[in-house]
Parts: C-alpha cells; structure tokens; sequence
C-alpha cells in the first residue's frame, strides 16, 4: 500500500492532479496538451465525458427534485448521527473502509457541509468495465466531479476510506416488475421495497416494465406507473413499455413515448396467447416501426400457441401443480420463439433484446445468432443464474409455487453454470432480475390449476452478489466484466452511458465499495422483499456490497440501509443508442434493394381466377402448346443491351446460356467434399 | 403385395419374362455381381447360373450397375393453380420421370380449403390412374383444420394407404395454419403413424416482406426471393422441428433449398429429433442468381418456393449435407408452368406460379453433383434417390431395394454417359429447363418398370394409365420405432402433495377487462403471511409414504464449493 502511493506521489509531481493518470506514473501525452476533454490519440478518448448526452437526462428532472431531496435528508439525520459515532472510533479493523465525517477546522469553514452532500472516496480501486486503477473519487451534488490521486478538495467533506476495496459503477437491474398489478392485486414488492432490496445488493438504478392493459392507453399506463415509482422509488430508475396490444393508435403513442417520454426500450409478448401475444406479422410491424423511431425491441420468447396446447394437455392429464408449469412449457418452446424473434428482428433491422434467457438452447440461439452478426441482446435473469426447476417437483407446494416464472426455470441443473459461461464469453450481454414477487396466498390462487399461478420470482437483491460468485470467483470472468454485465451494457443499452454505468467524472455518483470476500447466506428470514420464500434459500455467496453510494448519498453502510421512499428520479432514455444503432445504421444504408430493369413481357398470358377457391380445373386442359411462346426467346428484349447496375451475379441474357459457363469439370475437382465446414 | 390395384390386365408382350445377365446389383447397403431373373413384374430369382424357362429375353449388362429404380418423393404433375393447371400432367410427368430412371412418384394431393380431401384424393387418383405411366403413390395436403379434416384424415389413412400428410407454414390466408393448428395436426398425424411433412417458410414475415418490396417498386421475379430470404425458410423449419418434438410426431421436411434451412434440420438430428430433409433437384443442382436475369420468362422460371438461394455455394453444401446422411431423400417438386401461366404474374412477383422441372434430371444431377465428385458412394446413391424413400414411406423392400420379392422395378446406370441438359430435348413440356446448358455424367441406360422395358437404346415406350396406385400402410418401422419408444418413456406424471390448505389471494375472474390496481393497493401488509408460514410444517401428509428425498437434499446441495472447484469454465462445449 505504501509503495502504490509512493508511485502516486512521483506522478503527481508533473501534472496538475486532477489530470494525473490515476494509478501510473507512465508518460501520458494528453496533459502535454492540457485540455480535459481534447482527443489526443491513445488517449481515453472513447471515454471521455460527452456532457451533451448526459443533458438529456439532468434537464427535466434534476432540479425540481431538490426539495424533496432534503427532506430524504432530514429522514436521514438518526444515521447520521450515529455516523459521526463511528468517525470517533475509526481506528478499527485497517480493511474495513472507514467514513469520516468532516471535523474540527473543516467543519468551521464549511458551515452548510451536511447539505452540499460531499463525499470523498479515497484509496479504493476503481472498476470501470474497461479497466481497473486505483484513485480517489470526489463527489458532490450527486455527480462525480474529479477523479485521481491527492484532489483538491474543499474542506469537511466526509471521507470514506475504502483501503484498497475496489469501487465499482452501481448495479442497473434491467428488469423488474415492482408493483406490477395482477388480476387485482399487486406484487407484494412494491417500489419502496423493491428499491430498498435492490440498493441492498448494490443496485442503484432499476428499470421497470410498464404493463398496459390490452385495450388500454399506452400513455395512461405509463402515467400511472410514473406516479407510482415517483412517490416511493428510493433510487433513480427508468422505464420500458410493453406492447401488448398493436393498432395505429398505439403506434402513435409508442411514437410519443420515445419523441417526448424517455423510453426508448418496448417489449412485447410471444406468449399469452389471447391475452398479450402477438402475431408474427404483428411482431413484424412493431419491430420495423421501432427500427425506425431508434427503440429497442424487446420480447418474451415463449412460443404461446403451443404453450396453450400443451397447458390442456398437462390439465387433462390431471397434472394441476407447479410442475405442470414447466411441463408445459418445454425449454424449446422459449428457443424456438427466440429463433424467429431473431429472423424477424433481422428481416426489419431492428436490435432485439431478449428478455429472460433461462435455458441453454435459448441462449445457443442468442450467441448463434450474434456469431452471425445480429443485433441481438441476450439478458439472462438472477434466478436462471443461480438456481433450476428441480424445485417444481417440491412436495411443499408453496415452495414449488415460488419457482413459477415464464419462461420456466430449467430442469436442467447444468443450465446455471452454462449461462454464466455465456454471460462470461459475452454471448449474452446485460442481466436482470425480473424481480416479480407474490406472496404465498396470491401464489395459491392457483394451487388447483398451475396456469393461474401468478409467474415470477425474486431476485434483484441476489443479483450482484449471485453473479460474483457464480462468474466471478469462479474464475469465468474477471471484475471488469462483471461491471460490464451488472451495469455498464444496460446503461449502454438504454443509451444512459455514461451517465450511469461507469466511474467517470460527470457520470452520476453511484457507486458500491465491493467486498470481495464476505460470505453470507441467502435467506427469506434476512432478505429486504416481502415474499415469504426466497428462490436462493440456502444459497451460501460470496462477495457483498459494504458500501452503496446513491446520488451521492450513503444508502448502505456497516449493513444498515438509510433509504428514503421517493428520492428516485426517472431517467429519461433517448432513442437511437449507439450500443445497438451503429450497426443498424450502417446496414440500413446497405440493405436497399433494387429491380431489374426488364422490357415488358409482351408474350401471351394465361387466364387465371384471382379467388382461390375455384375448383380444379377439368383435365382437358393440360397440354398447352408450346407454339406461340418460343417467340418469347427471341423478343422482349428491348432494354436488354442497357448496362446492369446492381450487385447481384446478372447472368446473360441469352435465352440459352453458353454451354461453357456450366460444363462440369472432372471428377474430383471442383467440388470439394472438405468444404463442407 | 396388397396394394395392387384392378389395372394389371392390361395387354402384355410376350416377353414378360427378363433375365439380366452381367451385371453389378447396388442395393444401400452392399453390391455384389449376379444376374436376376424378373416375372410378372416381381424379381423372381437372383444368383448366378440361374435355371430359367427358354425363351426369356435377356439382356447383358456388362458389368454395369444395376440398380433400384429411383423414387421421386415430391412431385407436382397436373396441380391445378387458379384456374390453371400445371403444365405436365401424370403422363408427361411420368414419362419424364422413367427417362431419368426414377420409376415411381410421390404426387401432392392439394385440396383446395373449403374442399373435402377425399373428394380431392379420388379426384387424383382419376386423372393418375388413367394417365400414369409408372407406379405412384399420393401425399395428401391438409390446407385447413377441423374437425371433419381429422375424421377424413384417418379413413385416408385406414382405407385409402395414405401415410404423409403436408402442412403449409407459408401461403398466409390461403393454406395456412397457425402454430397451435400445426400441432394439432401433428398430434393426430402420430396418432394415425404417418409422416408431418411441412412447407416451411414463415408466411406472415413472406406476406409482410412481399408488401415492402411491391412498396418499393420492385415487381419482377428477383422480388420473390427477395421477399422470402432464406432465413425465413430456417426459422418455420426450426418452429416445426420443435413442434415435431413436442408432440413427439416424425418430420419431414419437403423442399430444403438453403444453407441454414439444411443446418437447423442437422443439428435436430444430432439433438435426437426425428426429422428427414428432402432437398431437390432444383436445390442441388442451381442456384438463385437467375433470378436477376434480364430475360423476365427464364427468371420467371426460378420461381418456386421456397426460392432457390441466391447463395451460389449452396448447391454444393446440400449435396455435402445429402452425402454425409444429414439429408436424406430426394425429391424433384416437378411443377412446371410454362411461360404464358407464368406471364400471369409479369407486373407482380407474387402471382407467378410457382414450381421448377426436376424429375427427369434428379438422378444424374445427383449422380454428378455427388457420386462424380466423390462425395457419396454408388451405395449412398440409392439410398438418398430410392431406398430411403422407400422406408420413410413404408414401401421398402418392395421398391427401393433389389431382392427376390420386390418389384421388377430397375435401372441399369451407365456412369459414363454424358449429356446436356436443353428445354430442346427434355420429356418436360415447358419451354425453359432450370438446368439449361448443364452437362451431367451418368444416366440410365435400360429402365425397367413393373417388369417391363420402358427405356432401351434412348427410346421411350410408356403406356399411358399402365401406373398402379400402391397404397402404404401406417406406422412404417423406419420412423415410428423410436417413436414408440419415446412414447412410451414420456408418461409425465404429477407430484403427489398435501392439499393446499394456507389462505387464497381473491382475484376478479376475468382478468381481461382489468384495469390497473389504483396505488392505494400496493403495500400489502404482511399480516396475512402469518398463516402461511405454517405451512413449512403442515401439508405434508403424504411426504413420509414417499420418496422425499426432495427436500433434506436440496439443502446441502445448495451450498457452494470452494472457488473455481465446482463450476468450471471449459464445460462449455
């Protein structure tokens, strides 16, 4: 530890700090320059701060938020207090990070301190998804405002001495359904404790799934789920909408989403079948027109019609409890619909995000797919991480009802660990938690018939830790990638990078200090959900937030959460991110089609009935003659002699081609039976 | 032999009786040299130094080789298209066929929706009873589901020796069906023991793409496979191929014209499916380039679907995948129109008929796209031209095989002839021929059809309606002994468990109209969970009587080995 901040000391002499390279003492030719933000070659200029792309965000809902932001303060004032409790007694264990407030002369100078809500992080290692360093990190306003070694900071700011632990991005869960209404009731998570668990395992921002009513205004429901998560969300979060139904009106709405609302991510349904899901050719309008507003689509990949078929079945055949559920719906079912998501999503050009990937089959079919250079994201979800659908054969039929999600877990036990290799190689790309729990008597609403089970599960408070030990500590993926999966891909995706999703300075101050080590159990009697069983029971994890930094503020520390209900902004998404659009734009300009230019075929024309449903023809007619259209071979060539102009092989013209083009060659020579990959 | 049908007094030559003296008999599985002896249209007798009546016509084979004649599983002879009909009827059809050595057909039944598939299957076997000059047998294809379809489907299969049945996964609004009906279909299918073939391409991304490219002016044959790309064939054959399996129902997959189409059916197969690929000759043998052509007529000619890949490297992978036993039979979907049918469609891609010639040249295509290449043996040969079809069909040993017992049905295959393939000289009687200009190794030298010669020194004698209709029983053992296998292991079963006996959550009964719950509703408190924490201990009245060993395992499994000792990376296969 000395010695790295020996080599600190050494680099600092030369450059003004906050433009030191943090962690090298290397020559960096971009101070010779001297501007921050100047784009020097081998310099970080692909990570540079692009303030424009965060403006997006910070104008509509920073500001107004302010007031309520110091209420969130006063709400905190018992932690702080036992805060400073602990400042005075800070010479404890040396690994542990420690937070200081700021005393004595610097509490003097800065009389306002508490509120200017400063805090410096010093000594800890910064993860970013590309790579690590070690640095400082000084925060105000909720912003990361500088970045390096020795900062020049005002004064009383609270300190945290995070000893070496690495700091990371805050975890983005892609996928929940906080408060999500069914059938008249409501998951048992609503956005205060959803939030609260997801912040508890070191996830600062969530995006939720806005689920209109079939029949019901796209707007409306999106007002409505606004509402909700504005007065109880506790960190910041955005929305994606789903399609569930298709018609102009909708079209338009979807129009206004992504123009005036910040969505820019749609998901719609393949199963559900007369209930949310759509037909192929429905799929295909949707995705042509999200292809050209710059949204996402996403999709439920569940084959419904089958899904129906083989749901009579099971009920027939008097199977009635959960395993009826996954007996149902056959892991191929959820590959088959992801193939033709993809060939629909190729067919209109349009980035695919796969929600959901719980079965290895599926998840060959994303990192095909992705061999073949479709846009396609691929997001496996916590539980299809870190847990099967052995549990579906429980006998305890509370325990097995817990399980129900669609798709299915797998009964595969293999599929955890084949997942987190695929999330580890990058075939699949962001992961979520589909967070989306019942409680046990909303469960048994279906305990004579599996299908009115309510589906979900838990699993935004496991995610960060289950995929640290499932990927990390299993030496599939290094921290990096782990950055990269948890939080900067969805930011990315959701076109919020780098605002969110990376430790930069301008980028939004949430941060996790990241344990390594710590050990701890999963259980429903410790978790921060309501639901009465927890899919991880049992689970034994490594690694662990200490510290969870949100807006800049200290939400979890020494295992105490000091969060307040309604301090979550909503981040707006703009469409077109560069994530998914470069490509898509670059084969948009490729993909154009054109005809042939022909003359007119002017040989004779058979009569024929437009309506199908004519009989068969009578025999009589079956031999036309040949006379009248030989002359076909030699007329109608009139535009014959023009120049070809497009790409694909223009073979001549000639009615008859020259014999030497096709001749075949010897045996053997041509063809070659090893080519054949 | 019970398929024989009431034509057989038809006048015979004297010379009934052949013997075939010399030659190298290729069955599937081996060839070995020995003459045979043929009577009535049966192989009576082979071996050598065989002891036959005087007067036998015998004819030497040289040591050339003989084998079954070919099968084309997919033809389309006399299809009535709107009003029109295609251009070679089972007689010309046939003929065409016995040129090329295939001496039986497979022709597709396509009753129109709304019509009745017997009334359909009667009405074929008419006009191929009286015009047909070889054996045939009919597919029948289900173009909409109900219930009378089903009743029909098993007095097809019960009295009328129908075993496959089509279903369309293209031609939206027309044929048809929705996934749901597909696997309603499958499901009697394999109730029946007959065979799901599919056209598969997906028909409502093809509608929709047809809708763009019309949109955007283009309006000649190129639009055609510009609307039905390849991966749009892959995908409906990946969605049969798993509706095939969850109904456990064996597959066949009529008209495998691409790369990724070919691929999803191998990797099925290597995951266990049972599914069979039928590539044509159009598939095998061109490619789609011509599609660009500035003639309109021969672009128009190409049209069929799905389309023939533009890919020009495709041709050579099929006949790979055709050698290497991922594919297996080969059929021509000989359904020619000529070029005033096809003008039908000269201002709008997507009403030109659709079909290509293919039955005279399947067999030397393959000969010389494969054999000549030394990608399959001889063996290889017959079992994708003939035997395999013969055994997915339930028609082995009777055709597809040289043995005593089976049908004189043979060709003697020189491997060294040459030909060009020309419209000019072709039995087809459609003015284009796809294969124009191609120069091809190997052909039949003599064809003998049920006993008799019908191919000698170049010279054609068929006699018209001398088919017979042979009719195939369900169940063939080829496909249906896995399938009864798995059925049997596929009994699910529920999991015996105490009644549920916790509190019940209320919910409205129809949850369609719902609006969302009003915000005052979403924190429900946790007091009703109290109850239902009991049940951790209650339920469980049939747990002791039981294996539950469910439960004390889960959890020590759960609980995580040291890092990096149990998961490991390079399991990933």
């Amino acid at each position: 530890m000395a010695e790295r901040r020996g080599n600190r000391d050494k680099a600092e002499d030369e450059l003004p700090v906050y433009l030191a390279r943090p962690g090298t003492a290397d020559q960096v030719p971009r101070q010779k320059y001297g501007g921050l933000f100047c784009s020097v070659e081998g310099a970080f200029e692909s990570k540079t701060i692009d303030f424009d792309a965060l403006s997006v965000g910070q104008r509509g809902s920073r500001t107004p938020r302010t007031a309520k932001r110091e209420t969130g303060q006063e709400a905190r004032s018992p932690a702080t207090e036992r805060r400073s409790t602990d400042g005075a007694e800070r010479q404890r264990e040396t690994a542990q990070p420690e937070i200081r407030s700021g005393c004595g002369k610097e509490v003097l100078q800065n009389l306002g301190e508490e509120k200017s809500d400063r805090l410096l992080i010093k000594g800890g290692r910064i993860v970013n998804d590309d790579q690590s360093f070690h640095a400082d990190i000084y925060m105000e306003d909720g912003l990361i405002k500088q970045i390096g070694d020795n900062l020049i900071v005002p004064g009383g700011v609270k300190t945290i001495e995070a000893n070496g632990k690495m700091v990371i991005p805050g975890g983005i869960d892609i996928h929940t359904h906080f408060q999500m209404p069914y059938r008249g009731t409501t998951t048992v998570d609503d956005f205060s404790q959803g939030t609260k668990a997801a912040l508890a395992g070191g996830t600062t921002m969530i995006v939720d799934h806005v689920i209109p009513e079939p029949g019901s205004s796209l707007m409306e429901s999106y007002d409505q789920w606004r509402q909700w998560a504005d007065e109880k969300a506790c960190c910041d979060y955005s929305l994606h909408v789903d399609i569930t139904h298709w018609n102009d009106s909708v079209k338009q709405e979807v129009d206004n989403l992504i123009k005036e609302k910040g969505v820019n991510s749609f998901q719609v349904y393949m199963a559900y079948k007369d209930y949310y899901q759509m037909t192929n050719s429905e799929l295909y309008e949707v995705f042509t027109f999200l292809a050209e507003r710059g949204g996402i689509a996403q999709v439920h990949a569940e084959n419904g019609e089958i899904i129906a078929e083989e749901q009579a079945r099971m009920l027939q055949m008097g199977i009635t409890g959960p395993e009826g559920h996954v007996l149902s719906r056959p892991e191929e079912l959820e590959a088959e619909a992801v193939f033709r998501a993809i060939t629909i999503a190729s067919q209109t050009n349009c980035p695919l995000y796969v929600t959901r990937v719980m079965s290895k089959s599926a998840a060959d079919i994303i990192s095909q797919a992705r061999k073949k250079g479709n846009v396609v994201f691929g997001e496996p979800i916590t539980a299809s991480l870190g847990t099967d659908g052995t549990h579906y054969w429980s006998k305890n039929w509370a325990k097995a009802a817990s399980f129900v999600t669609s798709p299915p877990l797998s009964p595969d036990p293999t599929t955890p660990d084949y997942l987190n290799t695929l999330l580890s190689s990058g075939d699949l790309s962001v992961t979520g938690s589909a967070h989306c729990t019942f409680s046990v008597s909303q469960k048994a609403i279906g305990k004579d018939d599996f299908t009115q089970i309510p589906e979900g599960v838990n699993g935004v408070e496991e995610r960060m830790s289950l995929i640290w030990d499932k990927a990390v500590t299993t030496g599939k993926m290094d921290e990096n990638m782990f950055v990269a999966v948890t939080s900067t891909n969805a930011a990315k995706i959701l076109n919020l990078y780098p605002r969110k999703g990376r430790i930069a300075v301008g980028s939004d101050a949430d941060l996790v200090i990241w344990d390594t080590d710590s050990i701890r159990t999963i259980t429903a009697k410790t978790h921060n959900s309501t639901a009465e069983y927890n899919v991880f029971e049992g689970m034994e994890l490594r690694g662990a937030p200490l510290v969870v930094i949100c807006q800049g503020k200290i939400i979890l520390e020494d295992g105490n959460l000091h969060v307040t209900s309604g301090v979550g902004r909503f981040i707006p998404c703009s469409a077109f991110p560069d994530f998914a659009y470069k490509r898509v734009k670059a084969r948009k300009q490729l993909a154009v089609l054109r005809a042939v230019p022909r003359g007119m075929y002017d040989g004779p024309v058979s009569e024929f009935s437009m309506s199908r449903g004519g009989t068969p023809s009578a025999s009589a007619r079956t031999s036309p003659t040949k006379q009248p259209v030989r002359n076909l071979h030699q007329s109608g060539f009139s535009l014959a002699g023009n120049p070809a102009p497009c790409g694909p092989p223009t073979p001549d013209d000639i009615p008859i081609r020259p014999a030497g083009r096709r001749i075949v060659v010897p045996p053997g020579g041509r063809s070659n039976i090893t080519s054949l990959s | 032999m019970s398929g024989y049908q009431g034509k057989k007094n038809i006048p015979r030559i004297t010379s009934d009786r052949l013997l075939i003296k010399g030659g190298k008999i290729v069955n599937d599985d081996q060839s070995f040299c020995a003459d045979i002896y043929m009577e009535d249209g049966v192989i009576k007798q082979i071996g050598e130094n065989l002891i036959v009546p005087g007067g036998v016509k015998t004819i030497d084979a040289h040591g050339r080789m003989l084998m079954p004649g070919g099968i084309d599983v997919h033809t389309r002879f006399q299809m009535p298209d709107r009003g029109m009909v295609s251009a070679d009827d089972f007689y010309q059809g046939t003929k065409a066929a016995l040129s090329g050595g295939t001496t039986m057909i497979i022709d597709h039944v396509v009753p129109e929706p709304g019509i009745s598939l017997i009334s359909s299957f009667e009405q074929w076997r008419e006009w191929a009873d009286s015009k047909s000059c070889c054996d045939y047998s009919l597919h029948v294809d289900i173009t909409e589901w109900h219930k009378g379809i089903q009743e029909e489907m098993e007095a097809l299969v019960k009295d009328h020796g129908v075993n496959s049945f089509l279903v369309y996964l293209a031609y939206k609004d027309i044929f048809q069906l929705t996934d749901a009906q597909v696997y309603e279909v499958f499901s009697v299918i394999r109730d029946l023991g007959a065979i799901a073939q599919v056209h598969a391409e997906n028909g409502d991304i093809v509608a929709e793409e047809q809708r763009r490219i019309l949109e955007q002016g283009i309006t000649g044959p190129e639009g055609h496979v510009l609307s039905r790309p390849e991966e749009v064939e892959a995908e409906a054959v990946n969605r049969s191929v798993t509706v095939a399996n969850q109904t456990n129902c064996p597959l066949y997959i009529t008209k495998v014209m691409s790369k990724s189409a070919a691929d999803v059916i191998a990797q099925a197969r290597k995951k266990g499916t049972v599914v069979y690929g039928e590539p044509i000759t159009a598939s095998l043998g061109t490619d789609g380039s011509h599609y660009w052509s500035k003639n309109w007529a021969k672009a128009a000619a190409f049209v069929t679907s799905p389309p023939l890949s533009p890919d020009p490297t495709t041709p050579d992978y099929l006949n790979s995948l055709l050698s290497c036993g991922d594919l297996q039979v080969t059929g021509s979907a000989h359904c020619p129109f000529n070029t005033a049918q096809r003008a039908v469609g000269k201002d709008d891609f997507s009403l030109i008929p659709e079909g290509v010639n293919g039955t005279e040249e399947r067999m030397s295509i393959i000969w010389d796209k494969c054999v000549v290449t030394g990608k399959m043996d001889e063996n290889q040969f017959v079992a994708v031209t003939s035997t395999n079809a013969a055994k997915i069909f339930n028609l082995y040993p009777r055709k597809g095989r040289i043995a005593v017992g089976s049908d004189a049905d043979l060709v003697l295959w020189d491997p060294d002839m040459t030909k060009i393939i020309s419209a000019k000289s072709h039995n087809s009687t459609v003015e284009y021929n796809i294969f124009e200009g191609t120069e091809v190794r190997g052909g039949p030298l003599v064809v003998i059809s049920q006993g008799k010669i019908v191919l000698e020194e170049g010279n054609l004698h068929t006699t018209e309606g001398s088919g017979r209709y042979v009719a195939r029983k369900p169940f063939p053992d080829y496909v249906y002994k896995r399938i009864k296998a798995r059925s049997r292991l596929a009994e699910l079963r529920g999991v015996p468990r105490g009644l549920y006996d916790g509190p019940v959550c209320e919910v409205s009964v129809t949850p369609k109209a719902m609006t969302p719950a009003s915000s005052a509703k979403t924190s429900p408190a946790k007091q009703p969970n109290q109850p239902v924490r009991n049940l951790h201990q209650s339920g469980f009245s049939l747990s002791g009587a039981q294996v539950d060993d469910n439960i004390p395992r889960r959890s020590t499994q759960r609980i995580v080995a040291p890092p990096g000792g149990r998961a490991n990376i390079t399991s990933l296969g």
